[in-house]
């Protein structure tokens, strides 16, 4: 074959063809989100993202759900966070190459591949029945803190390996303790790739409908939650319930819940690019 | 003179390899030994185990004993306390991404000082033994990085001084420095001698002559001959010694 | 006092380091717990081989059957179309472009991630279905072959970032040597770097695999949902993951229904852990070399 054909037109109509399905792939992310935003910026006003649904959520805003979504990802962070730091921190500061180790990275990848549905279901039985939180703000962010805590464990692990050697031996050779090395000369260098990765895998839980499906997500609430007792509705779940459940939604409301959404979660990911980015330049080591 | 360290048949390995061979030696209070040798002598792995800095290598481990102020090091020291009384400045500057002042700042924070009063003056009073105040005095909120790589070092030895150590242990140094800047940090070296107790690896034999007051010849593991720097240089007594001395060798 | 603080902090942080397997372990129990008490009554065998998914009939039938088929038609539909696609646009990415050109592919990519799978269900409901519709003149759009389309593009930036990582990861050397001996880059790509990513693309795969099998919203939005065994691709199905996520709010707690969905949940548990198990086993096999 290779010796019959030119390899470099060979080369040049494989290259070709390798172009055309990247655009297959990517084109239809810029139509996607192009559809986004033309139809849903009509009706985008600041009555859409300041009231309360009206009318069976057929007119009015979408504010209960903006904010019940806020409510969720700070419950997320208050909970994933700390322990995800913790346990990156054992993971590279700690713990020896061995079998719990590796039981543990295992335990990571699988949390990680765990269906969100199944997150949804654990969820209900672990915190909402067992541990009897009800559905609830508080039973909501617990699952999705769960589910948060690979993406957050592995990039905090990263960044804090990413941290160089010399900076612990100062530290140990200056007469501090092992936390206070960790503390004070490993944490605060750590900390840029630590909150990119919290911010990408927060972008990610609160775009998340499955896991909220029965924990937290209120079908048709138009007020707000006191406590994080309380049901809330959630900005993923509105667009479900909107798109599938309630008939004759006009179309434009659909599309600008999906804006608010994306936005939100690009947005998001914009934050966490940027802190990654600006001190990628900034770092000196 | 007052013995400050001693050190009684020390081996050390590292996976069971052997890096250090039976060393005995002693370092007395207020001098500066000078540690010379080749590379893979042992010079290095004898000088973190003085500090336990060793407990990082991995595989490492030793038999013998090493004292300070007559406690072992391995048995009845703290290891912070132990870490903080003898400090250590590396081989290459290893100035942490923050100010001057919290570079400087950061081994007395540790040991519990939390007055800005307190840390300032221990601050100048560090930047000045390792000369090195007149040039930062105005850049002390600064990043450490921005200093170039004499600075740097200065301003590690500096750090070290702000832990309030009784023995520094310098560890090449001067290795990735040019003259000038080794001349500066050789006299701080030299005033630092009045106050602490010094031990110096090298691996530039002239540097060893110029610094020490005596001066210990380390060659595959084994400690060859300790004795004053005149002599070594001079009149040896091993002829190994004479052969790396003389350049043969290393 | 520093001590014992110190003993405090190193026990949060052994605690919090074990709580990954906790937590895989809380999931495991509690999704058994619940799902195992299906099976007083009913036999595990009808309910992996069952062909009647009918949980309000009387007697309810919990066959699976027709729901792992389901995902098993859909999954498999979007794994022949996302890898071929995912090799290609990884390989292009990672290898070919250069500049702004590869910049704003990765970024299309990237953004792609960042959509969530809600609002690509939103999106393909409103689009793709009636696209299929008209395009194969059926009866409606919400149809397997629509899910499989969905999914291939949601697990687009997982098999392409993982990909893209293997490629990195061979040795900067190979493709000189290959290069300076004359090669053309797409004879170095594919005769050296390819099979040297091999258990990567592997890897990438199997993870691609797992995301789609356990997606969601997506697909119970746009397969239609009828829990009938599929003869083909051009038909409604419902996957388990949709089951559990259309039905779990009708139930009630402690019935066999809510029992059975629990039960499914195992199923996808088992699923997922056995795919994530190969793909990081790959995965370490690539890195220990």
């Amino acid at each position: 074959m290779n010796q019959l054909m030119n390899p470099r037109r060979t080369e040049k109509i494989v290259f070709f063809f390798l172009l055309l399905s990247t655009l297959v792939v990517v084109l239809p992310v810029i139509l996607v989100v192009g559809i986004i935003v033309v139809r849903g910026s009509s009706v985008l006003s600041w009555e859409f993202l300041t009231a309360l649904p009206r009318m069976g959520m057929k007119a009015g805003g979408i504010f209960p759900a903006i904010f019940g979504t806020f409510c969720l990802v700070v419950g997320t962070v208050v909970f994933a966070l700390p322990v995800g730091i913790f346990s990156a921190i054992y993971l590279s500061e700690y713990s020896k190459r061995g079998r719990l180790t590796r039981l543990i990275e295992l335990a990571i990848v699988n949390l990680a591949g765990v269906p969100s549905v199944v997150y949804g279901l654990f969820g209900l039985g672990f915190f909402v029945v067992f541990l009897n939180f009800g559905a609830s703000i508080l039973a909501g962010s617990l699952t999705l803190a769960v589910m948060s805590l690979p993406v957050i464990i592995t990039a905090s692990r990263e960044a804090l390996q990413a941290v160089p050697k010399s900076f612990r031996e100062v530290s140990y050779s200056l007469g501090a303790t092992k936390w206070q090395t960790i503390r004070h000369a490993v944490l605060p260098h750590a900390l840029p790739g630590i909150l990119t990765g919290t911010i990408l895998s927060l972008s990610r839980a609160a775009g998340e409908t499955a896991p909220i499906l029965f924990t937290v997500a209120a079908f048709y609430l138009p007020k707000l939650p006191k406590s994080v007792f309380d049901q809330a509705m959630a900005l993923p779940y509105h667009l479900y319930v909107l798109s599938t459940q309630v008939p004759n939604v006009k179309l434009e409301l659909q599309y600008g819940t999906a804006l608010v959404l994306v936005a939100l979660a690009v947005l998001m990911n914009i934050v966490g690019i940027v802190i990654r980015s600006y001190f990628r330049t900034k770092k000196q080591w | 003179m007052v013995e400050k360290i001693q050190v009684q048949d020390l081996s050390a390995y590292y996976d069971g390899a052997l890096a250090l061979k039976k060393v005995n030696l002693t370092i007395y209070d207020h001098e500066i030994l000078g540690i010379i040798g080749p590379a893979n002598s042992g010079k290095t792995t004898f000088l973190r185990t003085l500090n336990r800095m060793n407990d990082f290598s991995p595989g490492f481990s030793y038999e013998g004993s090493v004292r300070i102020d007559g406690k072992d090091v391995y048995r009845d020291w703290e290891v912070p306390q132990l870490r903080k009384s003898v400090g250590m400045v590396f081989a290459i500057p290893t100035p942490l991404p923050i100010t001057v002042f919290e570079n400087l700042a950061y081994g007395p924070r540790r040991h519990g000082i939390r007055s800005r009063k307190r840390l300032s003056e221990i601050v100048e009073r560090s930047l000045k033994a390792a000369f090195l105040w007149d040039e930062v005095k105005d850049r002390l909120h600064e990043s450490a990085m921005k200093l170039s790589g004499g600075q740097q070092q200065r301003l590690c030895i500096a750090r070290t001084l702000a832990a309030e150590p009784e023995v520094i242990l310098f560890d090449e140094p001067c290795s990735g420095l040019d003259p000038i800047s080794t001349a500066k940090i050789e006299e701080a070296m030299r005033e630092l001698n009045k106050q602490y107790t010094l031990v110096l690896v090298t691996n530039n034999t002239k540097q060893a002559a110029r610094v020490s007051d005596r001066v210990a010849f380390f060659l595959m593991g084994e400690l060859v001959e300790i004795d004053e720097t005149e002599k070594v240089f001079t009149i040896p007594k091993d002829e190994r010694t004479e052969g790396y001395v003389s350049g043969r060798y290393g | 006092m520093r001590r014992y603080y110190e003993r405090v902090v190193e026990g949060l942080v052994f605690a919090s380091g074990m709580a990954s397997i906790i937590f895989v372990i809380l999931i495991f129990v509690f999704l058994l717990k619940e799902g195992l008490m299906l099976f007083r009554e009913f036999s595990v065998i009808k309910f992996l081989l069952g062909k009647h998914w009918y949980p309000i009939s009387e007697p309810p039938q919990f066959g699976t059957l027709p729901l792992i088929l389901g995902s098993l038609w859909v999954t498999l539909g979007a794994t022949a179309i996302s890898v071929p696609l995912g090799i290609a646009c990884a390989i292009f990415i990672g290898e070919i472009a250069s500049g702004w050109l590869r910049e704003v592919l990765k970024a299309g990519v990237e953004l792609l991630a960042a959509i969530p799978s809600i609002v690509l269900g939103f999106i393909g409901l409103v689009t793709l279905v009636p696209l299929v519709k008209n395009m194969f003149g059926l009866s409606t759009g919400l149809t397997a072959f629509s899910g499989s389309v969905m999914l291939a593009f949601m697990a687009m930036p997982t098999i392409v970032s993982i990909m893209e990582d293997a490629l990195n990861l061979v040795p900067k050397t190979y493709r000189e040597g290959s290069i300076a001996m004359g090669a053309t880059k797409w004879q170095t790509i594919r005769r050296i770097i390819l099979p040297s990513a091999a258990s990567g693309i592997i890897a990438a795969v199997m993870l691609g695999f797992g995301r789609v099998i356990g997606e969601t919203m997506a697909v119970m939005m746009i397969t239609g949902n009828a829990a009938v065994i599929p003869k083909s691709i051009f038909q409604p199905v419902r996957t388990m993951t949709a089951t559990i996520a259309a039905e779990m709010g009708e139930t009630v707690q402690g019935s066999d229904h809510y029992f059975a969905l629990f039960a499914v949940a195992i199923l996808l548990f088992v699923i997922t852990f056995a795919v994530n198990f190969l793909a990081d086993w790959f995965l370490h096999r690539k890195k220990a070399r």
